[in-house]
């Protein structure tokens, strides 16, 4: 009973990491309508980038996030603009493409620069660990966690309290008529693909501290994360978070009840259910246009 | 009118020579590299033209194609291995049951994924490869798992032995295309079209949009699962990794965009400049991992550039041209052929 | 007999009550008329007939069977077509194309097999004819003017032969002399024995064409009869004026 228990802390921990990179990706779909199969390889460049200046230069890696972030954001932004912007027609289709091609690139990048040996960061504390009744709590998984409420907190706020926050809820409500208001969509939409991007910085890290990856690590991860998103309704943050939450509890108490082996399964097989039932995923607003 | 009369006989006697210099290739190049490149070259014409019945038609983009060819793969293999079928032609034989399972799989994963619309097919069709590729790797007692499943081997020596293989994925493509163009002629491709254009229009005026995704789908579907078959049994030894493949999956569907989405011959066209370029660049910088930024390059300037495809765009041109220059009585973009039940069959 | 029958049908969404208890019902042969303010229920009670979204009570009769929770390709095929408020066509079909799609109740045999192509192809052409509109057969639907996109798509609607049409604002956006040509077709296909409904503003439209007028405000009927009566009836007025 411990275990499960265990587990099912474990996979609120771990959640968390998920839920702020699905965020990321369910902010980019909800703005410009675009799924970006290149957010996991996006989230292992992060990770890399974290890697790299902990490895040579010793820095802690949450702090890294000092560099990565902005940096990470700015690659949004101009990824945005040269790439995602330019497609007029058939957008949503070529989009996939596109970003996969992002990743297939940076994929090949990233293995060109450090090879497909599995690496993983490491901090003086992350084999420290605290106890909470029976079992122990790793602190590493503990900072991953405060780290993205921190960051979800942050967008939150920013969604709800700020000018620009508004502007990027009407974009994501209705884009045309965002743009009747005077808002510039093209700009939210390159800072939401920025935005996106620096989630994927944060989670990078906290990822990479916590499994070991290489560059095709992205594959597993991306499906993950659009499991996650679809699963909460494709564009709600709260479906994303609350999805990610529950997927990752259910898989770590799977893994430990059944079988590691399963537990990836364990994911796919929840999706099926869910959308067995409510084809929108749990948050999302059934898209049937009609007159 | 006598002018597209001409239009089509030139295309139809393009195809037939296409096809004769199809057949004759392995006379022309018998050398087992160039074989190997066309064994490759035209199981990807086969599998665009596939994919396109079901993206290219309805509009539904499946990403989750690869899963269909690794099944394919798996299905023959674990047949020939039930029934200790030896290696030589009759394991094509087989073939078709291939194709008839994937058929089943891919009724019941599309019943499921055709519930959603649009974005969320993608991710259900993605999501669907990699479960596939999940329980071929698990499912150790039946797929071997990650040492992989072992084929039967063909008995044919030296530069011969790619023939036989190519011929059947020769015949699979061409069975592809017939395939997609009848459907393109019917009432049934007519209805696909309008369900990729509206499909609440299209439901608004009686097409049955449930029944025809579906079938467009299982009919893309079983395709690639012989086309997976015959590959299984061409490289002998399959593993869940390379054969449920999201690079095969994801190059299927850059063809057709690149040839032109929903056309006949966009897929052929995407096929035939793409793969023998990919296997280029494998065979040159596949050991450093250049090459998938060299690839992944490849593929950005396609779709930036021509993101229409090939095919429409170059029809635009002519029909810019032909009215820039006083030709047929068209409206700039708007015109196509007099009204034929065979919309646009020309390639 | 009435060909369609409504009984109190009601439909809400969150909290906004878009129909209310309704019911109506469309006698065959005439041209029925749907008026009301803005808000009143009539594009939904379209919806809801053809089967784009599901009722939360009440039951749809149509030539006395209930077509309730059938999907709208079904309920085309039982014989009710439905044009759109803001005319849908396939843009990147031809206008010959267009009129090809329509699936007839023929059953599946048919949708695949093409010995019936040049038949249909002449049915289509017919039609085309009949709508003034054959200059544009081999245009694509995109590239059509709105009216010609109007006309082609109540002829798409036509060629399964509907007992029953819903037009949603057939003469929105049309300028006068295109809105009297759609007004002779509508009197001669109804003539031919096609049952209209139609929801209109325009008023003098609904007046010269409609035998038979029904009022919904806020999602409930609350009159019917012929043009004139309507047009005098003390509640219609004070739908439209107060609320």
């Amino acid at each position: 009973m411990t275990l499960v228990l265990e587990a099912a802390v474990l996979g609120i921990l771990t959640g968390g990491v998920y839920a702020l990179m699905a965020s990321g990706l369910t902010l980019i779909f909800g703005v410009m309508r675009i799924i970006n199969v290149g957010h996991g390889a996006l989230v292992i460049l992060g990770a890399y980038l974290s890697f790299v200046l902990w490895r040579n230069l010793n820095i802690d890696p949450f702090l890294s996030l000092v560099v990565t972030m902005p940096v990470m954001f700015m690659l949004g932004v101009i990824l945005q603009v040269v790439f995602v912007r330019p497609l007029k027609t058939d957008r949503e289709a070529l989009s996939v493409l596109v970003t996969y091609a992002l990743a297939l690139g940076i994929e090949g990048l990233l293995g060109y620069v450090f090879s497909s040996n599995y690496v993983q960061i490491t901090a003086w504390y992350d084999t420290a660990s605290f106890p909470i009744g029976n079992f122990r709590i790793t602190y590493v998984y503990v900072y991953g966690f405060l780290l993205c409420l921190a960051i979800l907190g942050a967008i939150f706020l920013m969604l709800y309290r700020t000018t620009f926050g508004g502007a990027i809820r009407a974009t994501m409500l209705n884009r045309t008529a965002a743009q009747l208001v005077g808002i510039d969509v093209d700009r939210v939409s390159a800072i939401a693909f920025g935005i996106g991007m620096a989630t994927a910085a944060a989670g990078g890290v906290v990822f990479g501290i916590t499994n070991t990856f290489n560059p095709g690590s992205h594959y597993d991860l991306i499906s993950r994360l659009l499991t996650i998103i679809v699963l909460g309704g494709l564009g709600s943050l709260r479906g994303a978070i609350i999805a990610a939450l529950v997927m990752l509890v259910i898989e770590d108490v799977t893994s430990v009840v059944i079988s590691p082996v399963w537990a990836s399964f364990v994911f796919f097989v929840i999706l099926v259910a869910v959308l067995l039932l409510r084809p929108q995923g749990l948050f999302g607003v059934t898209v049937r246009d009609r007159v | 009118m006598k002018r597209l009369r001409d239009v089509r006989v030139l295309m139809g006697s393009g195809l037939v020579l296409l096809l004769g210099f199809a057949l004759a290739f392995p006379a022309i190049a018998p050398d087992s590299a160039s074989t190997n490149m066309a064994v490759f070259t035209m199981m990807f014409v086969g599998l665009a033209t596939a994919w396109n019945i079901m993206g290219g038609y309805t509009g539904y983009i499946s990403l989750g194609h690869a899963g269909f060819f690794g099944f394919g793969s798996y299905a023959l293999g674990l047949v020939l291995a039930k029934l200790g079928v030896a290696g030589g032609y009759t394991p094509f034989l087989f073939v078709p049951v291939a194709g008839l399972l994937t058929a089943l799989l891919a009724a019941a994963v599309g019943w499921f994924a055709l519930r959603t619309r649009a974005a969320t097919f993608v991710i259900v069709t993605i999501a669907f490869m990699f479960m596939l590729q999940l329980l071929a790797e698990n499912l150790t007692s039946l797929t071997g798992g990650g040492a992989g499943l072992g084929f039967p081997v063909a008995p044919w020596r030296g530069d011969f032995y790619n023939i036989p293989f190519y011929y059947a994925m020769l015949a699979l493509a061409v069975l592809g295309l017939a395939v997609s163009w009848a459907i393109r002629r019917s009432k049934f491709g007519l209805g696909l079209l309008a369900i990729r254009d509206d499909e609440d229009k299209a439901l608004a005026v009686g097409v049955p949009a449930g029944a025809f995704k579906l079938t467009a789908f299982v009919v893309s579907a079983a395709l690639v699962g012989m086309i997976g078959s015959v590959y299984g049994y061409y490289v002998i030894f399959i593993y869940p990794q390379f054969v449920v493949d999201p690079l095969i999956g994801i190059s299927m569907v850059l063809m057709v965009f690149l040839g032109g989405l929903g056309t006949l011959g966009g897929p052929v066209l995407g096929a035939l400049i793409l793969e023998p370029a990919q296997l280029w660049l494998a065979y040159n910088y596949g050991a450093s991992r250049l090459y998938l930024v060299l690839y992944s390059a490849v593929f950005l300037l396609v779709i930036l550039l021509m993101p229409r495809g090939i095919i429409p765009s170059v029809r635009d041109l002519i029909t810019r041209w032909r009215s820039g220059t006083g030709g047929s009585a068209a409206a700039p973009g708007a015109a196509r052929k007099p009204p034929a039940p065979a919309a646009g069959t020309a390639p | 007999m009435s060909l369609l029958q409504v009984d109190h049908l009601s439909k809400r969404f969150g909290g906004v009550v878009a129909v209310d208890d309704c019911s109506l019902s469309v006698a065959e042969g005439g041209i029925t008329g749907l008026i009301g303010p803005n808000g009143s229920g009539k594009t939904t009670i379209f919806n809801l007939i053809t089967g784009f979204i599901a009722k939360d009570q009440g039951r749809i009769t149509f030539k006395s069977q209930l077509i309730d929770g059938l999907g709208p390709d079904r309920v085309y095929a039982r014989g009710i077509g439905r044009t759109f408020q803001l005319a849908r066509i396939f843009p990147r079909l031809t206008a010959l194309e267009n009129l090809l799609v329509p699936v007839r109740r023929s059953g599946l045999r048919a949708l695949f097999s093409r010995s019936d192509w040049g038949h249909e192809k002449s049915r289509a052409m017919e039609m085309l004819g009949f709508l003034e509109i054959s200059h544009v057969a081999g245009q694509l639907g995109g590239s059509l003017s709105y009216g010609q996109r109007k006309l082609l798509e109540l002829g798409a609607v036509m060629m399964a032969d509907p007992e029953l049409v819903l037009l949603d604002e057939p003469a929105g956006g049309v300028n006068p002399a295109l809105l009297e040509r759609i007004a002779d077709r509508i009197r001669t296909l109804n003539a031919r024995g096609t049952t209209f409904l139609i929801v209109e503003h325009n008023m003098s439209f609904v007046m010269n064409l409609c035998s038979e007028v029904i009022v919904l405000h806020r999602g409930r009927q609350i009159a019917s009869g012929n043009p004139e009566a309507v047009r005098n009836d003390p509640a219609v007025l004070d739908a439209y004026l107060g609320a």
